[in-house]
């Protein structure tokens, strides 16, 4: 087959070409997800796919490693047209993926888990000293100090995404496909997975890479392909491109995350007091007499590695877990002793980390789901009014601009940043005085992520006091007035909005580690 | 693998999934999810043809007596699946709860006093089910104060009440329960041999029952805390739902939704046994499931329970009327039960895959 037909614009190099997209597209049923998709890939080189959630990237990925068909164009690879009917098909043709959620089983160890499906057998079974060995030398080569006889569920998030790399590793791949492998890995791990990858890339394996940190993305990739609605909008090499290039492609626009509101501060509205939460594995204390005060109008920015107690804090304060000492006061009134539920009404609203985990019920509609904080406004005496309801459900849609079919949609139909809009609308139908967010942006665009700040600025400005948490530096320097760094569950710094992104990123111990 | 988890790959704007209903209306789509009503109406036609009795208004109320019993305990039973959990214990306690209400149909002895208590009938059917709210109550508070798993909790309870059944009769069944006049006790009957117009009793208390635990669900507060926490838990009590309290009312509720079923049924038989409503608890989870609940909880409305419960007591009434032997009725219920669980993974995994 000759591949020479149509090529992508800006044909960036004449190194050779393992794998080629020509014309892929993928519709479900009246929904394109991806329309006419044209790039290479070249060996031994790292090709990085930028875009927003929803853009067709996953959608992309799948088709390349035979997990989804495409509904039409083809794919060749080392100038053969393919077709792969799954997953395996295309593994056995050299083409591996590190997907994006972790597939692990937690109560298997590391080594059973990175042979997991291709066991080495021995004369007497599987060969377990063998498998153990390899994955030392995975392990070894990825610098990460695991027993390979580890149970998984032992290990740090961080950790497990390395055991899934070395997974993908321990397949010999000439194609290896990493979506989002970095999300949960230390400044220092993530170093180390680049090293990796140049040496990978050193002996001719081809790499595609899939980053929503664009920065860290830009310090590893050759070429840049970038989607947009299922159409590719721009190709070209590393040489030809930067940042701004790269989100101006991406959103069509220029996209700013805003900058701290001119908003009127008034009184204390959240004053955390000594607040400690003990490790119930009988660790360091995970919040560790932490005390902060958030004024009415205010927005503060919680910045940490993963570990560092962010979570913890903003659970402790909505009243999930448990404080063993110290105190919560929500406008001047102590609420340490009360429920969830009396929290939320009397002001204090917590949007999670983990939308599809805690943020949303997925069996039901958008806009029970925008609804579900705020039940009892809408209930008069035994029952639910449903023409109140539908008025709460159409301004949340409307205020926090969630783009749906209306509130009877499913809400696995609407893409990563709608749900979040989704958490966060149901949280301001409740009325607080105070939000926390924790890490509000994690797995959304920077369409959405621009949205979800503006909410957040409009709100200050309205008198809300704000709280979120965030692991991305320039997300700090953003709209908040006040940026505070945790470390070990404690405030290791606390600075105004004129901080750079390096005194930030000292003080939670980022360089320390690396 | 676990793609079904992640999150959707299309763009922004579009909401038109395939269980987005209106836009995606076809002949298959409602088969599918009306299909314990269409099933319901195959299983009448079919009898129909097959027996020139059944399809009379007499029969039909017969085996509505008959669906009563599975019904009232089916209706626990999808609380407590919309809650993501199960309930193995509701047949024991239909035999305790009919055991109790025979033991004070015999009057209770206090022997430090020297009397016997003849409690009136009504006081024996609170009484009953207060016992019933109890048990269910146990159960409810083992899974969701000491977090033990639900299949775990109420298979224990199971053997306990049916251990305290038998203990209570020492094996033997009450045959008496129409109490005598001049106690002041009689009427225990009614529940099972009275009519108001012509249908029966239980009939009505099923009907009447189905129809609170329907607007329960659909209207108050709390079906829509029932719906959200067995939909998702975390999420459902980070938005401030009591989910510990939801968890212990659902078992409470079928406890003594339970006992109800037990006064039904010692009424109808005109005996309490401690051996009655075994197996019971599988029908009542069998016709939740074929009315499109789903077991991992959420998922369920009171309309596909019910019409799931008038299937399988319809169908097994209508073999018994056509002379199939009860060995057959077994196999077929299994059939319908599998089918139907076959067809809730198309309904709910199948829009979800792509």
């Amino acid at each position: 087959m000759n591949i020479a037909g149509e090529m992508p614009t800006g044909d960036p190099d004449t190194r050779e070409v393992v794998l080629a997209a020509r014309n892929v597209a993928k519709s479900y049923g009246q929904v394109h997800a991806l329309k006419g998709v044209n790039f290479d890939i070249h060996r031994g080189q790292v090709t990085t796919l930028f875009g927003e959630n929803g853009a067709g990237k996953s959608t992309l990925m799948k088709i390349l490693s035979g997990v989804i068909q495409p509904t039409s164009g083809e794919i060749i690879l080392d100038g053969q047209s393919v077709a792969f009917n799954n997953s395996t098909e295309a593994r056995d043709l050299g083409i591996s993926i590190i997907h994006q959620e972790l597939s692990l089983a937690p109560n298997l160890s590391v080594r059973d888990n990175i042979f997991m499906g291709r066991e080495i057998m021995g004369a007497t079974g599987v060969n377990f000293a063998e498998e153990e060995r390899q994955t030392r030398a995975l392990m070894s080569e990825l610098e990460e100090d695991i027993d390979p006889l580890t149970p998984v569920e032992e290990l740090r998030l961080g950790q497990q995404q390395i055991v899934e790399i070395a997974r993908a590793l321990s397949v010999d791949s000439r194609i290896l496909i990493m979506d989002e492998p970095t999300s949960a890995l230390s400044a220092s791990e993530v170093e180390v997975l680049f090293k990796v990858i140049r040496d990978l890339t050193a002996r001719g394996v081809s790499i595609v890479y899939i980053s929503h940190h664009l920065e860290e993305a830009l310090t590893i990739t050759d070429h840049a392909v970038v989607l947009r609605d299922g159409t590719m909008t721009a190709y070209a090499p590393r040489a030809e491109i930067d940042l701004e290039w790269i989100v101006r492609n991406m959103v069509g626009e220029n996209y700013d995350l805003g900058s701290p509101p001119d908003s009127r501060q008034g009184d204390v509205a959240l004053s955390i007091r000594e607040l400690t939460l003990p490790d119930p594995a009988g660790g360091f204390n995970l919040v560790d007499g932490l005390s902060l005060d958030v004024r009415a109008g205010e927005i503060v920015c919680i910045y940490g590695l993963m570990g560092a107690g962010r979570t913890e804090l903003l659970e402790t304060c909505a009243g999930r877990l448990q404080a063993s000492d110290g105190q919560i006061v929500l406008e001047g009134k102590e609420v340490s002793h009360l429920s969830i539920a009396e929290r939320i009404a009397r002001g204090l609203a917590l949007v999670p980390e983990d939308r599809q985990r805690d943020g949303l019920v997925q069996t039901m509609s958008v806009g029970e789901n925008l609804s579900l904080a705020s039940i009892a406004s809408f209930t008069r005496g035994l029952f639910t009014q449903k023409r109140l309801e539908q008025k709460l459900v159409d301004d949340s849609i409307r205020e926090v601009t969630v783009k749906t079919s209306g509130g009877n949609a499913a809400i696995g139909s609407l893409s990563g940043g709608n749900q979040q809009k989704v958490v966060i609308g149901k949280m301001l139908a409740t009325k607080p005085r105070v939000i926390m967010l924790d890490e509000p942006s994690r797995g959304i665009d920077i369409g959405a992520k621009a949205e979800v700040f503006r909410l957040l600025s409009e709100g200050a400005g309205n008198g809300l006091a704000v709280i979120y948490s965030t692991s991305e530096v320039s997300e700090c320097l953003s709209i908040a007035h006040r940026i505070i760094v945790m470390h070990k569950g404690r405030i290791s710094a606390e600075f105004d909005s004129t901080v750079t992104k390096e005194q930030i990123m000292a003080a939670s111990g980022e360089s320390v580690a690396a | 693998m676990d793609e079904s988890e992640r999150e959707p790959t299309m763009s922004d704007t579009t909401a038109a999934r395939p269980s987005d209903k209106k836009s995606d209306f076809s002949i298959a789509r409602l088969l599918l999810e009306g299909r314990a009503f269409f099933a319901l109406i195959a299983i009448i036609v079919v009898f129909s043809i097959l027996s020139p009795n059944y399809l009379t208004v007499s029969n039909f109320l017969t085996m509505a007596s008959h669906v009563a019993i599975y019904g009232i305990l089916a209706i626990g039973m999808l609380l407590v699946i919309l809650n993501g959990g199960i309930d193995l214990s509701v047949g024991s306690i239909l035999a305790l709860a009919g055991v109790t209400a025979g033991a004070m149909m015999q009057g209770i002895e206090l022997q430090a006093m020297g009397v016997i208590l003849y409690p009136p009938v009504w006081a024996v059917v609170i009484l009953t089910c207060v016992l019933g709210a109890l048990v269910g109550a146990v159960n409810g508070v083992l899974i969701a104060v000491f977090k033990v798993p639900a299949f775990v909790a109420t298979l224990g309870v199971m053997y306990v009440a049916r251990g305290i059944a038998l203990l209570m009769t020492n094996g033997l069944t009450y045959n008496n329960l129409s109490g005598r006049a001049e106690l002041g006790n009689t009427g225990f009957d009614w529940l099972g041999f009275s009519r108001i117009a012509g249908v029966q009793i239980s009939v009505i208390v099923l009907a009447l029952l189905a129809i609170l635990g329907g607007l329960m669900l659909s209207r108050s507060s709390f079906g829509r805390w029932l719906y959200a926490s067995g939909g998702n838990e975390r999420a459902a009590e980070l938005s401030g739902v009591p989910t510990r309290r939801v968890k212990i009312t659902v078992y409470t509720l079928s406890g003594m939704l339970s006992a109800v079923a037990g006064l039904v049924l010692a009424s109808q038989l005109t005996s309490a046994g401690p051996t009655a409503g075994v197996t019971y608890e599988l029908t009542a989870i069998a016709a939740v499931v074929i009315g499109g609940a789903a077991l991992t909880g959420g998922r369920g409305t009171m309309r596909g329970t019910m019409l799931g419960a008038f299937v399988i007591g319809f169908l097994s009434d209508g073999l018994v009327i056509i002379g199939v032997s009860s060995y057959w009725q077994t196999v077929f219920t299994g059939a319908v039960i599998v089918l139907a669980v076959l067809m809730n993974s198309l309904q709910y995994g199948g829009g979800r895959k792509s």
